[in-house]
């Protein structure tokens, strides 16, 4: 049987986009010559050759910002920026320049990129190379941000960026580029801001994304066990969310809990935590619960990590408390 | 000067000199009436780099620009209708009064942005001039940048993937002797010209007050640009005649300064080049020009707040 690679469906969409469109271009750290960090880009430069696929310095202030300037200019640029802790060096070009020209320019121009990086622990990568930073960026209006969980996720999301108009970071989590799942019949272009359920339920409903949702779903096959059925939200998109969808999930079990790796103050759990309370007040039988990492950063021993992170453990005591 | 040439350019220089000196004048009493959100960065003492840069250039070429961009914008070809009214904030402007001062911008005439965060745009001109490299376009891009954005970190790695990747941008250093309040000279240690020569990359000075010499130096770099040579430098020493902000009360900067740069007004060394039936009638044109988009922006309906959030996202 034949299987598809989370890394190798990256490759697959960067592949497929730019033999569709030629405007499209990749630069960044390593992707040319040696494929890239996680394999992701490999054999593409031999595909497309070398003035669309460019190794570059290390220099992110630099590359994303020419990122912003050649979306301008007619081309399509992703770019490769390996660990999505590196993007601090290069905020000025996100947050500042492509997040905000199509707005301040009077929609003169969209600024049509791609930021592929990754984030995120378990591999005792320590506090700079293991950082969950998604929020940060859906917090600047004029980004959008999507995570992507499984392989077809990542194609198919990965292809919506590269077609959409506007600046999209596209955040992988470096535990996944290895796991594989059997080769789709088809994969689709997912469009951006919709969730999927991956697990029908009528007891709670469980949002998460990334590599979070493997935790999720240990902890739901344990509940349904004692016959609790947990119904899983991939959100798939953090910026925009699916607001309906989550709405929709929690007037099916009306409890809710948000779970992801990333810290929990100030989150994305309390974002869709805050609406729902709003919006879906009269659903809620219980209070909204997040489940994150702990207010401090990545840990590199692996008996820190691993309670860091979020894991069917915690996520079972919240279900618990959420079920009381 | 005597060919024909030679006049038809004095005069297009001197008209845009002094279109930009009467367009940022104009802006300072608009400040004044409290018709202008926010502050302005004027670059009165400065136009002539503008003038000049931009009369090598073609509409396909790209700019990126400062937080000082007015001039850049006005000689890039953005229409003083579209200027004022910017400006202003008002729907008709050119960003549709979303951008303001340091953010004028028009894209279809390449004209890619002033920018409020100092060194910016100089990437943006990078990515500018490698969308042109691949997809064959004859066109070059410019960044303009001041004497201070020498000490940003960006200017580096700018320098060298321009030389590494030969892409076809020019650097345009307005060094005015000014970063913000304070000299440059303490601020920076190093000289442009060796910058430029650690990363082999050629490096031309210029009076940037002499509009016919930023004219011709330009047109000659920008040419080896456009051939293929990579990037270039082109230094214009130039005057910050007024503060750094319009109302900046200028503590601190010893009036001789001031008085030696106004000795060196770009402005009247244009009108030299004239005889002076030729410039009076330039400015009369231009005068008359600025009153009529003044008059324009005005008038001219401010943004409603229903669409305000319209154009976050293209869909
Ligand atoms: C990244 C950043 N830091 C600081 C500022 C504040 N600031 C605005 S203009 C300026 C001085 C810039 O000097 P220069 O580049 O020489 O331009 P000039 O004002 O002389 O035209 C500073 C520090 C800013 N806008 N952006
Ligand atoms: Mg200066």
């Amino acid at each position: 049987m034949t299987e598809l690679r989370y890394n190798h469906a990256v490759n697959r969409a960067m592949a497929d986009a730019m033999a569709a469109d030629p405007t499209v271009v990749l630069f960044g750290e390593d992707v040319a010559g040696a494929g890239g960090v996680y394999g992701a880009t490999r054999g593409l430069r031999d595909k497309f050759g070398a003035d669309r696929v460019r190794d570059t310095p290390i220099s992110e202030a630099a590359i994303v910002g020419m990122a912003v300037g050649a979306a301008l200019s007619g081309l399509k640029p992703i770019v490769e920026i390996s660990f999505i802790d590196f993007m601090t060096f290069a905020m000025d070009a996100v947050v500042n320049q492509a997040a905000k020209m199509r707005t301040m320019f009077g929609a003169q121009c969209s600024v049509p990129m791609v930021l592929r990086t990754q984030h995120g622990g378990g591999a005792g990568s320590g506090p700079q190379h293991s950082q969950c930073l998604e929020a940060w960026f859906a917090h600047v209006p004029g980004l959008k941000v999507v995570c992507p969980a499984d392989p077809a996720s990542a194609y198919g999301l990965l292809r919506a960026a590269i077609v959409d108009p506007d600046p999209v970071i596209v955040i992988e989590h470096k535990a996944l580029y290895a796991t594989r799942v059997p080769e789709p019949d088809s994969l689709p272009i997912l469009p951006i801001g919709k969730a999927a359920v991956l697990r029908p339920g009528r007891d709670l409903t469980i949002v998460s994304y990334g590599a979070a949702l493997r935790a999720v779903s240990d902890a739901a096959a344990t509940l349904a066990k004692e016959g609790i059925e947990t119904e899983i939200l991939d959100l798939r998109s953090i910026q925009p969310w699916d607001e309906a969808a989550v709405l929709a999930s929690l007037a099916r079990t009306h409890r809710l809990m948000i779970v992801h790796e990333a810290v929990e103050a100030f989150g994305v759990g309390a974002e869709i935590a805050a609406r729902m309370a709003d919006i879906g007040f009269d659903e809620l039988d219980a209070p909204i619960l997040r489940v994150g990492a702990p207010f401090m950063p990545s840990p590199v021993a692996k008996a820190l990590e691993r309670r860091y992170m979020p894991n069917a453990d915690n996520i079972l005591a919240a279900a618990r408390r959420l079920l009381a | 000067m005597g060919k024909t040439s030679d006049i038809a350019r004095a005069r297009r220089l001197y008209r845009t000199v002094l279109t930009i000196r009467r367009a940022e004048e104009a802006l300072a009493v608009l400040l004044a009436e409290g018709l202008i959100p926010g502050f302005i960065h004027l670059s009165i003492g400065q136009e002539a780099v503008a003038a000049g840069v931009m009369d090598a250039l073609t509409p396909v070429d790209t700019v990126t620009s400062t937080h000082r961009g007015h001039g850049h914008a006005i000689a890039k070809g953005m229409g003083l209708d579209a200027f004022f009214a910017e400006l202003l904030g008002r729907d008709s402007g050119a960003c549709r009064g979303r951008g303001g001062s340091m953010h004028v911008a028009d894209i279809s005439r390449g004209m890619l942005g002033a920018n409020g965060i100092v060194a910016a745009g100089m990437p943006i001109a990078l990515g500018s001039a490698l969308a042109h490299q691949i997809l064959g376009r004859d066109a070059v891009a410019v960044a303009i940048f001041g004497d201070g954005a020498m000490a940003e970190g960006l200017l580096h790695e700018c320098l060298n993937l321009a030389r590494l990747w030969n892409l076809p941008v020019l650097f345009v250093c307005e060094n005015n002797g000014w970063g913000e309040f304070l000299p440059t000279d303490r601020q920076i240690v190093f000289s442009l010209d060796k910058l430029a020569a650690a990363h082999g990359i050629a490096h031309v000075a210029v009076d940037g007050n002499d509009v016919a010499a930023v004219a011709s130096k330009a047109a000659e770099v920008v040419a080896g640009v456009r051939k293929g040579g990579g990037p270039a430098i082109l230094e214009c020493h130039t005057t910050r005649v007024g503060g750094h902000y319009e109302g900046d009360p200028q503590r601190g900067r010893d009036p001789a300064d001031r008085a030696a740069n106004a000795a060196r007004d770009p402005l009247i060394r244009a009108r030299a080049a004239l005889t002076e039936p030729d410039a009076a009638k330039i400015e009369a044109e231009v005068t008359a020009e600025i009153a009529a988009a003044v008059a324009f922006a005005r008038a001219a309906p401010p943004p409603k707040w229903e669409d305000a959030a319209a154009s976050v996202y293209t869909i």
